[in-house]
């Protein structure tokens, strides 16, 4: 089979039906569109802003040649992607970034999917899931690529003060601009295991303090036990504990009769009730 | 249009430790001038002064980044760069602003936020992005002046405001151009040339409607005449801030959001 022609949903199938559950390379990550299929219910999810394109505000040299080769390259038009779709059967304004693109660097269009899906979620008034990566800013934007991150957070608050969820899940690596807004202003933070997270880079810092580093710095592990992330939840289990989520947010939820409820529980297990709330 | 002073001798003039601070600002600006420390969590980050003062007859809450005239007092201040205990401060002071319905002064005058092991622990990732957030809805004025450097989410982290007015030699920036150069190039040596690049001066900014507006400097710069330099803020932050003070609080917000939101 010629590996060229096999499309990303495809090659997502054979994964699953192979059941994969072994720790995705780090290093290799997965691309936007195959992390989509990963999580998302098949054939849910509908991109929105798949055209937006970058274009090169400060007149940056070489920048314009460099993007089109990224396009070409990634056959994406910029760092995230975007979209409606569900997950476990609960609906759901989803963005995930892909480091292949520039690493994740958030540029205007960057910010602007983004703060539009926010917007989206909003006024869809749905969850909003954000899959974060970064290597920082887009440094051929420069001041631009800044204010992006006053506008991405400024819609998370409108956004957060009319009552949505947002869950963000922080990949490796998820640093600079990206986590100084908002990837850090979720309700609920997820993390990927041993992903790099972090405001300053590695190198930045050593330089700095001119001192290496402790093992497993700025590591998702190092942060949850720095209070900054809610869990880390590997691939394999996201789809399920995102799922769970969402569930617990529903806005249509029944509320099942306290008496009965508690009734029923206690028939089955009042020792084993008992049990888990004594 | 050629700039008589180029990009580059702009940022040597912005960090220039003769240039007025923070602190003289507030000291020329505001009388009954009370500052107010710490974060209520566990610290009092000395990179950010903070507090209540009067203006012209008007209680504003006034937030600045020190980088201290001299090498003992950048030492004290750790050289402008704010660590996340400072940039809670700041959110604290400016939560307060709001309770009282104060409008907000910001100076703005950082080479970034601080990269060490503790900022890093204590998140400073997320207390800009709180910072940000918060400040983008909050229901009073808010006036940022660059004053010397504004680089990267260091300086964004007190500077999300209605109005952003920037000294003519002041710089504005996604990082120092030492960074930039040696990101883009792996050659920090080739900071000239990023500053040409990175459109980092007031003219700059302005041109791009990134800034509401710049403010004129003494021949020389603003250290060679500070009282002409006050004189001329002062003359800027009383006509914005009436303008401001006017506009319904619903207006205000909306319009600050609108402002972000096509950048």
């Amino acid at each position: 089979m010629d590996n060229k022609k096999i499309n990303p949903l495809s090659v997502f199938r054979n994964i699953r039906q192979r059941k994969f559950v072994k720790e995705i390379n780090l290093e290799e990550g997965f691309s936007a569109k195959n992390r989509i299929y990963y999580i998302v219910d098949k054939g849910s999810f509908v991109e929105t802003n798949k055209k937006l394109k970058s274009a090169n505000p400060l007149d940056f040299p070489d920048y314009e040649e460099k993007y089109k080769n990224t396009v070409k390259k990634t056959n994406m038009n910029e760092a995230v992607i975007t979209g409606i779709a569900s997950i476990e059967g609960m609906k759901c304004v989803i963005a995930v970034m892909d480091k292949r693109f520039f690493m994740a660097s958030m540029g205007r269009i960057v910010g602007e999917k983004v703060t539009a899906a926010i917007e989206l979620a909003e006024r869809k008034n749905l969850p909003l899931i954000i899959y974060c990566a970064s290597g920082g800013a887009r440094m051929q934007e420069g001041i631009f690529s800044l204010m992006q991150m006053a506008k991405t957070s400024a819609a998370i608050e409108r956004f957060s003060s009319k009552g949505g969820l947002y869950i963000s899940v922080l990949t490796n690596p998820t640093t600079g601009g990206v986590t100084a807004s908002f990837a850090s202003l979720a309700d609920i933070t997820l993390a990927e295991p041993k992903a790099l997270i972090g405001f300053a880079g590695p190198r930045v810092i050593e330089q700095t303090i001119g001192k290496k580093l402790p093992e497993g710095f700025q590591t998702a592990e190092y942060l949850k036990e720095h209070g900054f992330i809610d869990e880390i939840v590997p691939v394999k289990n996201q789809r399920e504990v995102l799922g769970r989520l969402l569930k617990l947010h529903a806005k249509d939820f029944t509320p099942v009769k306290k008496a009965k409820h508690i009734a029923g529980f206690a028939g089955r297990s009042a020792k084993k009730a008992l049990g888990v709330f004594g | 249009m050629e700039n008589v002073v180029n990009a580059s001798n702009r940022v040597r003039l912005a960090r220039f430790a003769g240039r007025p601070s923070s602190e003289d600002y507030i000291n020329a600006l505001f009388t009954d001038f009370v500052e107010l420390h710490g974060d209520r969590l566990s610290k009092d980050d000395k990179s950010i002064i903070g507090g209540v003062g009067m203006f012209h007859n008007i209680p504003v809450t006034v937030i600045g980044q020190r980088k201290g005239h001299t090498p003992e007092e950048s030492v004290d201040v750790n050289f402008g760069m704010t660590n996340p205990e400072g940039y809670r401060k700041a959110l604290r002071l400016m939560k307060q602003a709001e309770k009282f319905n104060r409008p907000i002064i910001t100076f703005v005058d950082t080479p970034g936020a601080y990269p060490g092991v503790e900022a890093e622990e204590h998140g400073q990732g997320e207390a800009i992005a709180r910072n940000l957030a918060v400040m983008s809805d909050l229901k009073v004025p808010i006036i940022s002046i660059i004053i010397g450097q504004g680089n990267s989410g260091g300086a964004l982290g007190i500077c999300v405001a209605d109005e952003i007015w920037m000294l003519e030699n002041s710089v504005f920036s996604i990082l120092s151009p030492e960074g930039f150069a040696s990101i883009l190039w792996k050659d920090s040596s080739r900071r000239d040339e990023a500053c040409d690049l990175m459109k980092l001066t007031a003219d700059d900014l302005y041109r791009y409607k990134i800034i509401e507006g710049v403010i004129e400097e003494p021949e020389g710069g603003a250290h060679t005449d500070p009282e002409e330099m006050f004189r001329k803020v002062d003359e800027m932050i009383l006509d914005r801030i009436h303008a401001l003070m006017i506009m319904p609080v619903d207006t205000l917000v909306k319009k600050r959001y609108k402002k972000y939101r096509v950048m």
